[in-house]
């Protein structure tokens, strides 16, 4: 299994499934039987295309949804069986930060209220000391303390995906889930968004995980991680390593499938080009759900969903290929 | 006759807005040769798809506005910005086609899509209903669409993203068109799509020879697709030049900054990402000197006064910054840029 649960795991997510019924008996099974582990003050990236299931993990461990199965521990509690304080405490510890810099801060509100607000609800601070504290955040995510008074449409998206970063911090979390915080910017305004979380993580020990699809971003941030196909987490890695030595076929396309900034290099690369289209969640394919699209699919993957297996040290894959 | 298929010189193209005149494009020149993939590169902003969208004219006017200073020559005989809206009609989906960047809107829902194809072949061919849908069904799979005798007659929700992106591309090139637009043809599709879509691209362009104008702002797709590359900023072209030109041998810091700061995956050691700080010009009142300076780490004195002349580095490269002017201070290019080879 890819839980060895220590003192210094701080998030277990063990065996989570997330169904949607969709009514006349159809179920979307958008996370299926997923289980992973991570460090306190590390960062899992977790990545795989539209539709894989990666925003409903994050969004089941965050508690936006309940889980149809399973559970996620977060310091050791369940998060999906608090209640009361303990729940109220849970929400400090766990922040989000989401993708749409646009869609996600109240147009409403000023920056200063956006930013107060979990101060306010959780009665961390008041007055004065409330307001020097926004100065601080704002600050500290590079914008400066004139920005409390105005409104998110009078910035600019990288602008106001600092603000939800301020907005995440002001609690103080120990453990922030971004949900491809950098996929609306642009390329020159992404490099300073994760160099900015890069630097809290640094200051401030946070754990992130970090759900995007860009691959290539997610290996520059990650220390571990997971490969999401179709709602099951398909393989887990350090980070280089999976690069180095992708296992499962899935994983080895994907690496493939991106193009590098080098002429030279595309030029000779031989691409795995995956033939058709990710099949529907609600009819998943029997056994691996990869086999459809795999180029090494043997006939006995259609029959044995393969498990999540440690093949080497860290290294965990769910491929038949590596059952011996 | 010439041997390039376009020659857009001192475009410029305005949108007038309740906020004032917003220069879009400010004087964008560049040749594009028959057969040629040509990638435009730069931010959300930067003019790039305006640009793409004057030589197809589709700008509408107004609030837009090419500026009559401005030619675009196709073909070496047709200049683009003073043709009539007729003639325009009969060039556009005949001898240009576009695919644009979501195939989810970019479809009719309510027409089957085989009929979405005829309509350009009966329109500029003068094929007939039952010649065009049998072309249909061709074009259909040669862009790999499986079954299309079947799916001629279905509708665009019945097909995923990446085979509406084909259905896109089909109907781009149904009529053999000489030259293709393809704004961000990728951006909305997954990276294992993406790949079966460039892979299909490169392959229609051998086949057909058509040129191919890439508008994207992933570098990664540019290596992959292209032979030349346009790098804009703020309306203008800041550096052009062959892919090798443009990725081993980069002049313009803005070319740096941008290839500095997106990660590569084939990096073994925990680069540093440097971001290039600030964000772009407003172009309701677009600075004096060059559009860069001001986030620009080499900007000197003079950047600020007055727009940098164009310096030519080979026959095909040239860029557009004052550094490289004979009395500029020597700056070395920072190592991480210029890929592998001459790191």
């Amino acid at each position: 299994m890819a839980n060895i649960p220590n003192a210094d795991t701080i998030l277990e997510v063990k065996n989570l499934k997330k169904y949607f019924d969709l009514g006349r008996g159809a179920i979307l099974k958008a996370v299926d039987n997923v289980s992973f582990s991570i460090k306190r003050g590390e960062t899992f990236g977790l990545v795989g295309e539209s539709g894989c299931g990666k925003s409903t993990t994050g969004r089941t461990i965050i508690n936006l949804y309940n889980a149809t199965e399973g559970e996620v521990l977060f310091n050791g509690k369940n998060v999906h069986k608090l209640q009361g304080r303990d729940l109220k405490q849970f929400n400090r510890k766990m922040q989000m930060i989401f993708q749409d810099p646009y869609a996600s801060l109240n147009p409403r509100m000023t920056v200063g209220d956006i930013i107060g607000e979990g101060i306010d609800i959780h009665n961390l601070m008041s007055g004065r000391q409330r307001q020097e504290r926004i100065y601080e955040l704002l600050e500290t995510v590079g914008l400066n303390s004139e920005h409390a008074s105005r409104f998110p449409h009078e910035f600019s998206g990288g602008q106001r995906q600092r603000i939800g970063i301020a907005r995440s911090l002001a609690i103080e979390p120990e453990f922030i889930i971004a949900d491809e915080p950098i996929s609306a910017l642009d390329v020159s305004i992404q490099a300073q968004v994760v160099n900015l979380m890069k630097r809290l993580q640094d200051e401030r020990g946070l754990t992130y995980l970090f759900i995007a699809h860009d691959l290539a971003m997610v290996k520059h941030i990650s220390d571990r991680i997971g490969v999401m196909y179709l709602g099951a987490l398909v393989e887990v890695a350090e980070a280089n390593e999976l690069y180095r030595k992708p296992m499962h076929p899935y994983t080895e396309a994907l690496l493939s499938a991106i193009p590098i900034p080098d002429p030279e290099i595309e030029r000779t690369r031989e691409r795995i080009i995956l033939e058709g289209d990710v099949p529907s969640p609600v009819n998943p394919p029997s056994g691996c759900r990869f086999r459809t699209r795999c180029p090494k699919a043997m006939p006995e993957c259609a029959n044995v969903t393969p498990e999540l297996k440690e093949v080497e040290p860290n290294h965990f894959v769910a491929c038949l290929l590596y059952n011996n | 006759m010439s041997n390039n298929i376009l020659e857009v010189k001192d475009l410029k193209v305005s949108f007038h807005t309740y906020a004032g005149e917003v220069h879009a494009v400010r004087g964008v020149t560049f040749n594009l040769k028959k057969g040629e993939a040509l990638a435009i590169v730069g931010e959300s902003g930067c003019g790039k798809s305006v640009t793409s969208q004057a030589i197809m004219r589709l700008i509408a006017t107004p609030p837009g506005e090419i500026k009559s200073t401005s030619s675009i020559l196709f073909d070496g005989k047709t200049d683009i910005v003073k043709l009539s809206d007729k003639e325009m009609e009969n060039l556009r989906g005949s001898e240009m086609g576009m695919i644009f960047q979501d195939p989810m809107t970019s479809l009719n829902p309510t027409m089957k899509i085989g009929k979405q194809i005829a309509e350009g072949l009966i329109k500029h061919q003068g094929l007939s209903k039952q010649a065009a849908r049998e072309r249909a069904i061709e074009m259909l799979r040669l862009v790999g669409i499986p079954n299309p005798e079947g799916r001629v007659d279905q509708y665009p929700h019945q097909f995923s993203g990446g085979m509406r992106q084909r259905v896109m591309i089909a109907i781009a090139l149904a009529c053999n068109p000489k030259l293709l637009i393809a704004d961000e043809p990728t951006t909305a599709l997954d990276v294992t799509i993406q790949a079966q879509i460039l892979d299909l691209m490169r392959d229609l362009q051998e086949k057909t020879g058509a040129s191919i104008i890439l508008i994207t702002h992933d570098l990664g797709v540019v290596a992959d697709l292209a032979q030349r590359v346009v790098v804009m900023y703020a309306g203008k072209v800041v550096e052009q030049g062959s892919v090798d030109d443009i990725f081993y041998n980069p002049q313009h810091p803005y070319t740096w900054g941008l290839m500095r700061s997106v990660p590569r995956l084939d990096n073994d050691e925990k680069q540093e990402l440097i971001p290039i700080e600030g964000t772009p010009p407003d172009l309701i009142a677009p600075p004096k000197g060059c559009a860069f300076a001001a986030r620009c780490p080499y900007a000197m004195e003079v950047c600020l006064e007055a727009d940098p002349d164009i310096t030519k580095i080979n026959s095909g490269h040239s860029a557009s910054c004052w550094l490289l002017h004979p009395n500029a201070p020597k700056v070395e290019r920072p190592v991480e840029v210029g890929g592998h080879h001459n790191g």
